[in-house]
């Protein structure tokens, strides 16, 4: 991960080395630009790392979004294969070619055709073809994929290595920006096979699709751009139908988060005298607790309050089903589907498990850009946490938090303790530095009867009150009661009540001005003759 | 494939391959002809082609390498890429094979001459 010095030193690069947008989404903010203009860059991956993908997707945004002309040289599909296989990503090479935009070298190997090697060779015939097509189309951009498959095709080797340099050379005169992909065997090892990385060792980039805890995760790293920076390390990215490769920028996106101190309702006004006022309005709350202990109702009144104010909520739940959802909503008084006809709601409801959390980034990404949500709710990233590796999630929720503080949206993210009474979930471990306020949610035993508490933990940038306060549910929401002020040890999940006397003396012990001030004795006594008659 | 031709003496037709003038592409056509008028005398016919010059030919025909033989006719379609320095491989891709009575042939030469041979029409099995 980059650090914070080198992303503000990022338009620090060499003068002397163009960059060109290559217009995938994000890349170019990792490759600080793009791809270094008029060069070569290696990409290499392992099978299925989507090394095709990036060298079409290379040519098609070129030709899309910047009216650059492509070649593209194919060793190993068939251009029809080509052809067919882009489709699903919105790419219509037909019309491109028919357009002349868009050319193929197609020195795919036919298997009709037996080839018999008598004596030295060269590959002028390719290179007279490539030059052919660069100059018919116009073409400043040019991919050439694989060259692992130039191998195969023919016995000798050291020749095939001798003309890729030339061609690679060749390319270098042609003024385009070429992609060569190459294969690797392992997703950490050599380069590439067949040491193709000697000749086109200035720019190069590596595609991984590694396996871990049984989760594929994609990501990308640019090795080195000889003479002009980049970002370093590895960036996840994902392959969605209808766009192709986007690459996901951690560290990018984190440097342009604003800070709002715009205070906005949790739709419960106990709740928000708890938090000092209300929730920041570019804030993201991570709101704990057990198995209802109260995490959609308070997600609920989350949105309701936002609807009342005119704002528009977002919720995503991948717990509940959507009619669970809003019979869930009636119960606590809550009309989502009035919401919903009036345009304040949206609510994507779906099994985590669908795509992966990449994929998940994404769409929620491109939801929220559609709908321009001021509020966002989701429930539970427990759920997600199932879906993907530790460190894909926490990706995950670096990404979702980033996003939607830049976008000045408030959010409300739930996770689910392990445990009924007390303890963390590692959810909570993972990402609770990352969100802005914790609240928590508690159950909390109390003379043979299960009580809920609520606190806030932490509210960044704000003063906020540190008790512990029980709170009930009833069909109008929840309601905020009496602090639990004779019970200890609710987090950590072991309530011991505390006689007055010892409570006394605790507090006569604290002899601050703040001590004095909190003295409690008022409300113990309230519990004790709350206590008292229960048992009675 | 072989059974359906029965017509003898057919014709072969030769499509080279080169690029430009260079060394390599004067070595080919030299040691082509030179084959052509030893296993193939009078029943061939070659087309030079410089890629420089058609590209676009170059493309239609997906060759790669040069020199590369296409035998056109008769088929199957076979290509030879290379020099044209090992007969026997060039033969082989061909489908020409030389006659078997000459065992003391000398092969690491490759000397001309030294095969005698009617027509031959013998023809590999592909």
């Amino acid at each position: 991960m980059t650090s914070v010095t080198e992303q503000v030193s990022a338009k620090a690069t060499d003068p002397s080395i163009e960059k060109l947008p290559t217009g995938i989404t994000s890349f170019d903010v990792i490759a600080k630009g793009g791809l270094p203009k008029n060069r070569t860059t290696l990409v290499s991956g392992t099978a299925g790392s989507g090394k095709t993908v990036f060298a079409v997707q290379f040519l098609a945004s070129g030709i899309r979004d910047y009216n650059e002309n492509g070649v593209f040289v194919t060793f190993e599909e068939s251009a029809s294969d080509i052809r067919e296989n882009m489709k699903s990503f919105g790419w219509d090479l037909p019309q491109w070619e028919r357009d002349g935009k868009f050319a193929f070298v197609d020195a795919s190997p036919d298997p009709q055709i037996d080839i018999i090697e008598s004596g030295n060779f060269d590959l002028g015939a390719l290179l007279a073809r490539v030059e052919n097509a660069v100059k018919k189309v116009k073409a400043t951009r040019v991919s050439v994929d694989s060259l692992g498959a130039v191998f195969s095709q023919f016995s000798d080797q050291s020749i095939v290595r001798r003309e890729l340099f030339r061609i690679a050379s060749a390319l270098k005169g042609m003024g385009v920006t070429a992609v060569m992909t190459a294969e690797r065997t392992q997703d950490y090892g050599p380069v590439a096979r067949f040491g193709v990385e000697e000749f086109i060792a200035d720019n190069v980039m590596i595609l991984r699709n590694a396996l871990e805890d049984e989760n594929r995760r994609r990501t990308i790293e640019i090795l080195k751009f000889r003479g002009t920076d980049h970002q370093k390390g590895e960036y996840p990215f994902s392959i969605i139908p209808k766009g192709g490769m986007v690459v996901i920028p951690l560290s990018a996106i984190q440097l342009r988060q604003k800070s709002s101190d715009v205070r906005i309702s949790s739709g419960n006004a106990s709740l928000d005298e708890m938090c000092g006022g209300g929730f920041f309005r570019d804030s993201v709350i991570l709101v704990s607790g057990a198995t209802g202990t109260g995490k959609t109702l308070t997600v609920t009144q989350f949105l309701e309050g936002g609807a009342k104010n005119g704002e528009r909520c977002l919720l995503l739940a991948f717990e509940e089903s959507r009619e669970q959802l809003f019979r869930n909503a009636i119960g606590w008084g809550v009309d989502f589907d009035q919401m919903e006809r009036d345009g304040m709601l949206r609510v994507v409801c779906d099994y985590p498990e669908v795509v992966g959390l990449e994929e998940w980034l994404i769409s929620i990404q491109s939801i929220i850009d559609e709908f321009k949500p001021n509020r966002v709710a989701l429930d539970s990233l427990s759920a997600l946490e199932r879906v993907g590796t530790i460190k894909a999630f926490r990706e995950f929720v670096i990404g979702i938090t980033s996003f939607i503080k830049q976008q000045e949206i408030t959010g409300l993210f739930t996770s689910t303790t392990a445990s009924l009474m007390g303890g963390s979930s590692i959810t909570e471990t993972h990402i609770s530095t990352l969100t802005d306020s914790i609240i928590l949610l508690r159950y909390v035993e109390m003379f043979g009867e299960m009580k809920r508490g609520i606190t806030v933990l932490k509210m960044r940038g704000s003063l906020h009150d540190k008790r512990i306060r029980e709170f009930t549910i009833d069909q109008e929401g929840m309601h905020l009661g009496r602090p639990f002020r004779n019970i200890t040890g609710i987090l950590a999940g072991t309530p011991v009540q505390i006689s007055p006397s010892d409570l006394e003396r605790v507090w006569g012990a604290l002899d601050s001005d703040q001590g004095k001030a909190r003295r409690p004795s008022v409300d113990v006594a309230d519990y004790r003759g709350d206590d008292r008659r229960r048992s009675s | 494939m072989g059974e359906s031709l029965e017509v003898p003496l057919s014709k072969y037709l030769l499509k080279l391959y080169v690029t430009g003038t260079s060394a390599r592409t004067s070595v080919a056509i030299a040691n082509l002809q030179r084959i052509c008028e030893q296993e193939l005398e009078g029943r061939y016919e070659l087309e030079i082609i410089d890629v420089l010059e058609s590209p676009q030919i170059a493309e239609d025909e997906k060759i790669l390498a040069t020199p590369t033989l296409i035998k056109q006719l008769p088929p199957p379609l076979r290509r030879v890429i290379g020099d044209l320095s090992d007969k026997d491989k060039v033969l082989l891709g061909l489908e020409v094979r030389p006659a078997f009575d000459n065992e003391n042939r000398d092969r690491t030469r490759g000397a001309p001459g030294t095969e005698k041979r009617g027509e031959n029409r013998e023809r590999g099995v592909s």
